[in-house]
């Protein structure tokens, strides 16, 4: 190792700068799954009966399904008997107000004061600390267009007619193992419904947030763009740090019917663990979105660089003819951490398309791998895909790998995969070094250009975010 | 004195290339370094910007009168030591533009100026370019991605003038250059010369010394200077070789 990478592992080794936990009463749910427990968290967020049942009935299903193994991940079994599947805060306050000034302090250290927020016009938050949401904002404004934006257990009782004709209609409990456990036990997540002709006004966010020690947390957010309406929903995540792994299986269902487009916008950035990979979150998500009518469209962009394991798939079901599916993702790896992430493009309808735009940059002994299905069915008349998968590699023990599938049984079909591999160079870091830009930002800028495209598709309010947060976890990365 | 190399040595890998060799580069001069291939005047640039691949085993340098020897590249950039590159590397995504402004306010930065905005530079960048003959939208392309090697040169030259950097090592500019790059080059060099600045040129050939004149001409061989004199030296060299000069010593 030169002197050049011992500085770079330095930086990029830095503590986590978000790591830390705030200290709030909890009312846990005594660790371990059964039907007990289920009844009991559903009881606790006052549910009625029928979505007890279904979560029984998606007990029973996770009960005979296996763990998946195939991904290109390693790490120890995890013991779903060990975990707590409740944990909320005592109190549940009606207003911002009312939030427990130490929740707030920790949103500041994230650099999301709510309060700011809530004065910054465009961006309307739904803060969901731990499993309940205690805050949201904007939302009488978007009331008055019958944009409904709440929190899904607040949805479960106030539109059980949305709820039961929509959720598990994208992913069905059964869909897999990690779907069936969130059908389960999903604590909250967020409910979004854009009704005819709207076009929502605001980007719509969530701030996810783990606090309590040895929780699972289990997101389930469903999103409903009627026709002709158009919303865009982001996402973005933080964790303090923890000794032991934390397991989240999300889940997200997006429907998009004739002529309504959803953009959904991540950024994660859970606790990724140290160099060893200790304490890192497990991040098993299935997220889908399904182009239902004519004309509609959904767009997933991602930026994934937390977590010591993402296991994620952000997919479009094109059924409506004419319908467009995207995928735009940065995933970043560094220390020990691993993710084998990508998308499922399952085209259905005449005439859909889909691009999957897919940057994978790999540090220290970091593991990336993008794995992508593209599937032509036979009723899907000249349907077209573009996939653009990168790789950019820093320093010489991490991977990049890329697993991309493709099943054609139309032949109209216009299928196009381009594929590169690069490193960051010691000659690209001198060379911007030699005109006085110190090494970090050198590495910064490096890494930027080479997303690029990815960054470009965020809303703005997210962007800058993004940016800051690469740089956070790539400083100095380089070799 | 602008630059002082002493009984300098250093290494790449296992190998000694540069063996002892002394220098002085005097404030407002051109130097032109000529030598055999192999003879170490590419390890030499290399060796005052604080090349990754370099090690210094022995001597010092002395730029303005301060050891840089131990100092990091962006350190000596910014205390105004500037090197072209032979074949400047791609950076993809990352736009001319963007690149060269960054460079220009970390200077600034450094010398306790106001940034430059969006419009100053915008304004100053494409005067420059102008005078290299470049189009505008060079500015908006990847840095030297797909570039031409005439543009790459022309480009290099760019940063220099934005630079404005006080030792200038021009290494080979002008090496795979038209007579038409040639000239864009050397003016852009010529527009830049000033009693405050000093120039070292590095080249194979005598093409570039026609246009921007040195004051001084330095034979390098086998890691050390062993002949300095004036342009004539240029006419010596051309009419009998490197081997003509070897015998005088």
């Amino acid at each position: 190792m030169n002197e050049e990478q011992k500085k770079i592992q330095e930086v990029v080794s830095r503590e986590y700068e978000l790591g830390f936990s705030v200290d709030i009463e909890e009312e846990t749910a005594p660790p371990g799954l059964n039907e007990d427990i289920i009844r009991f968290l559903s009881k606790k967020k006052g549910e009625p009966e029928w979505m007890t049942n279904m979560r029984i009935q998606a007990f029973h299903i996770w009960q005979k399904m296996e763990e998946p193994r195939w991904a290109h991940l390693k790490y120890d079994v995890i013991d779903y008997q060990s975990i707590s599947y409740y944990a909320a805060p005592k109190k549940k306050p009606k207003s911002l107000d009312e939030v427990d000034p130490e929740i707030l302090r920790a949103y500041e250290k994230l650099g999301i004061p709510l309060e700011e927020q809530k004065a910054l016009a465009g961006v309307a938050v739904d803060a969901v600390f731990d499993s309940v949401s205690i805050g949201t904002t904007f939302k009488e404004k978007l009331k008055e267009m019958g944009i409904i934006f709440c929190s899904i257990s607040e949805a479960i009782k106030e539109y059980p007619e949305l709820i039961q004709k929509y959720m598990f209609s994208v992913v069905p409990m059964s869909d897999n193992f990690f779907a069936a456990l969130n059908s389960a036990v999903f604590t909250d997540g967020t409910f979004v419904y854009v009704p005819k002709g709207v076009r929502c006004p605001l980007e719509l966010s969530t701030y996810f947030r783990i606090n309590a020690q040895n929780t699972g947390q289990f997101e389930r957010t469903l999103i409903i763009a009627d026709e002709g309406s158009y919303v865009s929903y982001n996402e973005g995540c933080s964790a303090p740090m923890r000794d032991e792994n934390q397991l989240h299986a999300a889940v997200v269902e997006l429907i998009a019917l004739k002529d309504a487009e959803i953009k959904y916008s991540t950024i994660q950035n859970w606790y990724p663990g140290d160099e060893e990979g200790r304490g890192g979150i497990y991040n098993f998500v299935t997220k889908r979105g399904v182009c239902a009518g004519e004309n509609s469209k959904i767009s997933w962009t991602q930026v994934e660089t937390g977590s010591a394991i993402t296991w994620k798939y952000p997919s479009c079901v094109l059924k409506g003819d004419n319908s467009v599916g995207e995928f735009y993702s940065v995933a970043i790896t560094t220390k020990a951490q691993q993710a084998d992430t990508g998308t499922k493009m399952i085209h259905i309808g005449k005439n859909t398309s889909s691009t999957i735009i897919s940057k994978g940059i790999s540090a220290m002994r970091g593991q990336n791998s993008y794995r992508g299905l593209v599937k032509i069915q036979a009723s899907a008349q000249n349907a077209r895909n573009y996939s653009e998968c990168d790789s950019l590699l820093i320093g010489d023990k991490c991977g990049a790998h890329t697993f991309p599938y493709l099943e054609s049984k139309n032949a109209s079909a216009q299928i196009e995969h381009e594929a590169t591999t690069s490193k960051i160079s010691d000659e690209q870091l001198f060379y911007l070094r030699q005109r006085g830009i110190n090494e970090e930002d050198a590495v910064s800028m490096i890494v930027h250009g080479f997303c690029k495209e990815v960054l470009a598709n965020l809303p703005m309010e997210f962007a800058a975010e993004a940016k800051d947060l690469l740089n956070l976890t790539l400083e100095g990365s380089v070799g | 004195m602008m630059l002082e190399i002493k009984d300098l040595r250093a290494k790449i890998g296992e190998k000694e290339i540069i063996k002892g060799l002394n220098l002085n580069l005097e404030k407002g001069k051109v130097h032109a370094i000529m030598g055999p291939n192999g003879a170490g005047k590419s390890t030499l640039s290399k060796t005052i910007v604080g090349h990754y691949e370099v090690e210094v085993t022995g001597g010092d340098i002395l730029f303005k009168g301060e050891s840089i020897v131990d100092m990091e590249p962006e350190e000596r950039a910014l205390k105004g030591i500037f090197m072209s590159f032979q074949n400047p590397v791609e950076v993809p995504g990352v736009t001319n533009a963007y690149f060269l402004r960054t460079a220009v306010n970390a200077k600034r930065e450094y010398e306790g100026k106001e940034p430059l905005n969006a419009a100053e530079f915008l304004r100053m960048a494409r005067e420059y370019a102008k005078l290299l003959g470049m189009k505008p939208e060079m500015l908006n392309r990847s840095l030297n991605v797909g570039f031409s090697g005439g543009e790459k040169k022309r480009n290099e030259i760019l940063q220099m003038l934005m630079l404005d950097p006080d030792l200038i090592i021009l290494d080979e500019i002008d090496s795979g250059l038209d007579i038409d790059a040639l000239k864009a080059v050397s003016e852009g060099i010529n527009k830049i010369k000033s009693p405050e600045k000093t120039f070292l040129i590095i080249t194979h050939y005598s093409r570039i010394l026609e246009y921007v004149k040195p004051d001084y001409i330095h034979i390098l061989k086998d890691g050390k200077v062993v002949k300095t004199g004036g342009y004539e030296l240029v006419k010596k060299l051309e009419a009998e070789g490197y081997k003509a000069i070897e015998e005088e010593q």
